[in-house]
């Protein structure tokens, strides 16, 4: 349809009222459809200043054309082009209209810290967990020590073994001669664990409960091993080895079991919301949770390659993960700065 | 994907959802099997983009090793090209579905291929929702317990190595792997703790409109006559027998318009004759919808032959 003098004859030549309504609107249609393609294609820049300006306008005017044919039309292909393309209209208009670099200055500028916060309580339930997990491994070893074959994985039983010497126990927080080795190390340990942290958060989904399982288990292996250390007196040393990069990571997958439990708590307990309503908006909540412990796993890999293997004193470890906890801590709790996106 | 605009869609897909201006907007739930079909496409655009990148990185390491570079040097630059390898792994298989799902078109590329997209599920109340980037994180992170961990214990589970916790696991883990089969949205369990949906996104073009070409006016371009039909004749069918027509005109499928013309000539007793039944089907169209479309104006409406 182009050229006025066509389009003139064309509405001279139309029988019907609604194919008149249709001709004289059919331009703006288009223009939408074309603005609404580009942007689709994400060539947002090729777009003129007055089409973008345009767009809510033409959007509207589109709206209102299929209410009008709605009532007035028979004619069922313009009523299909007409809802598809207020539909497509519609997802740019009320679309996500941050991109993926606003939405992370937002995320990382009160969001996460925002959603963390709104989290409280499902973390107070996953630290209970998890130090009652860490109690029973140990009180578990330290009644029988064949539990610690139980509870310790294969993989960390090289040396660390029960009647181990003061010596050999030593050697295993001690430090590495040089770089080398670690980058390598450290990638490993990040896929590894962010796989276990987003299994902690999925697990939730069950009404939480397989992640709580999750953190009693790995917690009790934990508190094996650091009965294995008290043995030898060696409690500080060995707190003051895992603190540098533990801080972050425990408090990594605290964040995770905490969030798959806020999604499975939500779906138990919905309130007056119905299960849906109600899991989704704890899902969004957690997910937010769960980008933020992606970066903290970064975080405490890059630290349990390096600094963990490089600095030896026990003093300058605990300094380490010591600094890392309350950075987190007030970066989650005592950082308030309303975000500027819809952050939950 | 271009739709025909006169698909009939399956009604039980068929959602409403109403825009902030008030309309209400029809919204089509993805097929399960379109949504495998993307899936599938997805992790094969995945797999031969990992697997080429991963070549292309023991190639460069590789030469590496033919440089020689002494011992201290090449580990560093081996070592480099590992976490290199590492982190794109990691960035591909979960950045490739947020990137994309986060776009303006929603889809990932094997969804824009099969036609469909996600979006945000409405509220109780049919009001339509932005998609948010949480709602995408969110459902994107339950892949793991609803594909790949059914499908390693189904391997698993079997060969008895992981006993009765295996087949427990196994039963568990499908509860998840079939979840869209046991709602009416076939809704993931990541689109339920999301909060999203799939929906189908037709690309529909505006098609002719048949009621203004010349024969709407009852002259047949063949032979020159005229055809006009009173009121009697034309208040016999209604809304759904015009759509009817108007879906075989645009079809033009020789024995279908000579069928509906006999029909119709059968149904209003005229004598049908051949060779001009194009022009009689487009002129008795542009008739009863003018005469159904006056009857709208004044909110009288008939929906089908049946109804008066």
């Amino acid at each position: 349809m182009s050229g006025r003098a066509l389009e003139q004859g064309a509405l001279e030549a139309a029988v019907l009222r609604s194919d008149r309504f249709r001709i004289a609107r059919e331009e703006d249609w288009t223009r939408l459809e074309a603005i609404v393609t580009a942007m689709e294609r994400g060539r947002l820049r090729k777009l003129s200043d007055e089409d973008v300006l345009a767009l809510p306008a033409l959007y509207r005017t589109a709206a209102s054309s299929l209410a009008v044919a709605r009532a007035t039309s028979l004619d069922a292909a313009t009523l299909a082009y007409l809802e598809g393309l207020v539909r497509r209209a519609w997802y740019q208009v009320y679309g996500p209209r941050q991109g993926f670099a606003r939405w992370f200055a937002g995320f990382l500028g009160g969001g996460l810290s925002a959603a963390v916060r709104g989290i409280w309580l499902d973390i107070s339930i996953a630290l209970a967990v998890m130090i009652a997990g860490l109690a029973s491994g140990w009180l578990l070893v330290s009644g029988d020590e064949g539990w610690y074959w139980t509870l310790v994985p294969t993989q960390f039983t090289d040396t660390r073994v029960p009647g181990a010497s003061r010596e050999v126990l030593l050697q295993a927080l001690g430090t590495e001669e040089t770089a080398a080795g670690l980058t390598g190390f450290a990638a490993f340990l990040f896929q590894n664990n962010a796989g276990v942290a987003i299994l902690a958060f999925a697990l939730g989904f069950a009404f939480g409960i397989p992640t709580l399982m999750l953190l009693l288990r790995e917690m009790a292996t934990l508190g094996a091993m650091l009965w294995l250390f008290s043995t030898r007196d060696l409690t500080i040393d060995f707190v003051a080895w895992l603190s540098v990069h533990g801080t972050t990571e425990l408090l990594a997958i605290l964040l995770a079991g905490a969030a798959g439990l806020h999604v499975g708590r939500a779906m138990a307990f919905p309130g007056d919301r119905s299960i849906p309503a109600a899991t989704a908006a704890a899902g969004r909540r957690a997910a937010t949770v769960m980008a933020g412990v992606v970066l903290m796993l970064v975080v405490a890999a890059v630290l349990e390659a390096f600094p963990r293997q490089l600095v030896g004193e026990t003093w300058e470890r605990l300094t380490i993960g010591g600094t890392m906890l309350a950075g987190w801590l007030a970066y989650f709790f005592a950082f308030r700065r309303r975000p500027a996106g819809g952050a939950p | 994907m271009t739709a025909t605009a006169y698909t009939p869609y399956d009604a039980k897909r068929r959602r409403t959802v109403v825009t902030p201006e008030g309309i209400a907007l029809p919204f089509v739930v993805a097929t399960r099997g379109a949504r495998l079909g993307a899936l599938l496409l997805d992790y094969l655009i995945l797999l031969v983009s990992t697997i080429a990148v991963t070549l292309l990185l023991a190639q460069v390491a590789g030469g590496l090793t033919g440089l020689g570079g002494g011992e201290s040097g090449e580990g560093g630059a081996g070592e480099f090209l590992q976490v290199v390898w590492m982190l794109f792994w990691f960035l591909a298989w979960n950045g490739y579905f947020l990137a994309f799902e986060l776009g303006p078109r929603g889809a990932t590329p094997g969804k824009r291929i099969v036609g469909i997209r996600v979006a945000a599920r409405p509220d109780p109340a049919g009001g339509g929702e932005r998609l948010t980037a949480e709602a995408v994180i969110a459902r994107n992170l339950l892949r793991d317990i609803e594909l790949f961990m059914p499908l390693v214990l189904l391997v698993l589970a079997p060969t008895g190595e992981t006993g009765a916790a295996g087949w427990a696991g196994l039963l568990w883990l499908l509860v998840f792997a079939l979840f869209p089969f046991f709602n009416r949205d076939a809704l993931r369990a990541g689109d339920l703790v999301a909060g999203t949906w799939v929906v189908e996104a037709p690309r529909t073009r505006l098609a002719q409109a048949l009621s203004a070409k010349s024969a709407a006016r009852g002259v047949s371009a063949v032979t020159g006559t005229t055809y006009r039909f009173d009121d009697r004749e034309l208040a016999v069918y209604g809304e759904h027998e015009l759509q009817t027509l108007e879906r075989v005109l645009r079809e033009n499928r020789a024995e279908a318009i000579e069928s509906v013309h006999a029909a119709i000539c059968r149904k209003i007793g005229w004598n049908p004759g051949a060779g001009d039944e194009r022009a009689f089907l487009e002129a008795y169209y542009a008739q009863l919808r003018a005469r159904l479309e006056g009857g709208m104006r004044f909110g009288k409406r008939k929906a089908d032959k049946f109804s008066d």
